[in-house]
């Protein structure tokens, strides 16, 4: 029982210690906020009338998978954060003191989900402002937010891992983007998928993200969701269960450079 | 500064008394191909205070990470309070404090969410925590930075804040890397008084230096490590020794007339005088009375005395002894100039 609450203390402690680090070092924000809006503008504004996606407004098409974009980089800041400890000498402390094994990761990975409102909260404001349609019904439009924190805190887990192995935060952030670019691209967020040349559509038919996005916007727009939400929900899960413990298994023998 | 850490006894009565605070045995560990320790052997005994003395690269923070329970050695066995700290690492944790190279502290937390912090992963509970923050930050000259951002510190400041954190749950036995690495003379100082007042109160502390009046000041005994083995141990006096013990140095008025001082002091050396860079170089096994009796041999021979000084071997002169190289001392003045 004592392990337990120790174990809860600590990942309070550590998570409430990330979250701290964003009001303190502002410049922070720019990924959570105005990059994303920045993203919307462009899609919305320059791309949007170069882009066919038949039955649907692009504003309402493109809103679920720019959210889900900005949701699964949420995490940017555990990579960001655990490679500085490792720089700083500070994941030496943490690993020589009487601390619950993964606490360190559990608390920045909770961390995410705080920062993961927060960017909902941006996120959704925006799309309000620029026309998008929540046609879902309110326990749909709850199931998707519940379904993007979620994801949120999967890819949370992919950056955790990220930034224990890299040289570097610089290091960290560069294979942040260079993995999951591709991956959000090359999926149905930003465009349908069949308006891809033939040899990429079916990459980007079974890439897990256009799972998830289709997920999301069927359940914001209120149309029929046939397995994505399922589907979506295992992928997610399926990510916590391999990233987790392979972090974790980083966790134990990094030491600080 | 005053004493900034109580100095409780080691936490439990139930280890055997005699037992040593840190022993390692037959220690192994490489990266690779390369091999950083090649069979360490070392004891520290209760509340005493071991230096670790080396060059970059001998090793230290290796057996540092090993004896801190971050790294697993390859072979060989490390206690800690008499604790493996392989198997019973999570037990080692809550009897050791770490204090880094990199100070080691968070620069986007105030001093005191930093010391608050380390105490609640302690569990010591909020309220003691806060407590004990105040108590160390007082101890360590910080209470008017309390507040403040750790990003705003000056090296010194984040260093003694470091050695704070170390010390937040008492611990029995000290780690201490290179604590003073980069700081400038007068935060060295500052530091040095620290863990001094640290030790009066019976911690027990291990510490990495590549500074010899560092190991020379602190320490009650020097394990010299070079390349993954320990070279020599004993007290920085026996180590001293090794090299000859002291010497006289003698400048003379009339530079030609070495050769004679030579021969007039002969009868006073343990070991043949010589003349380097223009001074004749007595070698002394007993400082008492040599001066006086140099003078007055020199003085009956009729040659005129300019300077007369007695000079102590440095660890320097050990190290160099020991393994025939210096210890760099470029890249120590380089780090200290970079500070």
């Amino acid at each position: 029982m004592t392990a337990l609450r120790y174990g809860i203390s600590d990942t309070l402690v550590l998570a409430k210690r990330s979250l701290l680090r964003i009001p303190r070092q502002p410049d922070l924000l720019v990924g959570f906020t105005i990059q994303p809006i920045l993203f919307v503008l462009l899609f919305v504004y320059v791309f949007g009338g170069a882009i066919q996606t038949p039955g649907f407004d692009y504003v309402d098409f493109l809103m679920p998978g720019i959210i889900v974009q900005s949701i699964a980089f949420g995490g940017f800041v555990t990579a960001l954060g655990l490679a500085d400890d490792l720089k700083k000498g500070l994941m030496d402390r943490f690993r020589s003191l009487p601390i619950t094994r993964s606490a360190l990761l559990t608390g920045r990975t909770l961390g995410d989900v705080v920062t993961n409102i927060f960017q909902l909260v941006v996120m959704f404001t925006v799309g309000l402002l620029v026309g998008f349609d929540f046609s879902g019904s309110v326990g749909e439009v709850i199931a998707g937010i519940a379904l993007l924190l979620l994801i949120g805190y999967a890819f949370s887990w992919v950056f955790a891992f990220i930034g224990l192995s890299s040289s570097s935060p610089e290091a960290s952030n560069a294979y942040g983007f260079t993995i999951l670019f591709p991956l959000t691209f090359v999926s149905s967020a930003f465009v349908p998928v069949d308006s891809m040349p033939d040899w990429l559509q079916p990459i980007a038919e079974h890439n897990p993200f256009t799972t998830m996005v289709n997920a999301a916007r069927a359940l914001f727009l209120g149309i029929p969701a046939g397995n994505d939400v399922w589907l979506a929900l295992l992928w997610t899960l399926a990510i916590i269960a391999v990233f987790a413990p392979l972090s974790a298994w980083r966790y134990r023998r990094v030491v600080s450079r | 500064m005053r004493p900034a850490a109580g100095g409780e006894p080691t936490g439990s009565v139930d280890t055997v008394q005699a037992e040593a605070a840190v022993e390692i045995t037959g220690l192994h560990k490489s990266y690779g191909s390369v091999q950083a320790l090649r069979g360490v052997d070392l004891r520290v005994e209760t509340g005493s205070v071991c230096g670790l003395l080396g060059p970059n690269g001998a090793g230290k923070t290796t057996a540092v990470r090993i004896l801190t329970t971050l790294l697993l050695p390859d072979e060989g066995s490390a206690r800690v309070t008499g604790l493996d700290v392989v198997r019973d690492a999570a037990k080692v944790r809550a009897r050791i404090g770490l204090a880094g190279q990199y100070a080691a502290v968070d620069e986007n937390l105030s001093g005191f969410e930093n010391l608050e912090m380390v105490g609640r992963l302690y569990h010591l509970g909020r309220g003691p925590s806060r407590g004990r923050a105040r108590e160390l930050l007082s101890s360590f000259d910080l209470s008017e930075a309390a507040d403040r951002l750790v990003r705003t510190y000056s090296g010194g400041m984040r260093r003694r804040l470091d050695l704070a954190a170390a010390l937040v749950a008492r611990p029995p036995v000290l780690f201490l890397d290179e604590p003073t690495t980069g700081l400038d003379i007068r935060s060295r100082i500052g530091l040095w008084d620290a863990i001094e007042a640290l030790v009066s109160g019976g911690t027990t502390v291990l510490l990495t230096t590549q500074y010899l009046d560092e190991a020379d000041r602190l320490a009650d005994r020097i394990a010299v490590i070079d390349q993954g083995l320990v070279i020599a141990e004993g007290t920085p006096d026996e180590l001293k020794a090794r090299v000859g013990g002291e010497r006289l140095e003698i400048h003379l008025c009339d530079g030609g007339r070495g050769d004679e001082a030579v021969a007039a002091l002969a009868a006073i050396a343990s070991d043949r005088p010589y003349l380097e860079d223009g001074s004749v170089r007595v070698p002394v096994a007993e400082r008492r009375g040599t001066i006086a009796e140099a003078v007055r041999r020199l003085d009956d021979a009729g040659i005129a005395i300019d300077d007369i000084s007695v000079s102590t071997p440095t660890l320097d002169d050990v190290f160099l002894n020991l393994t025939g190289r210096s210890t760099e001392p470029e890249t120590e003045e380089a780090e200290v100039a970079v500070r």
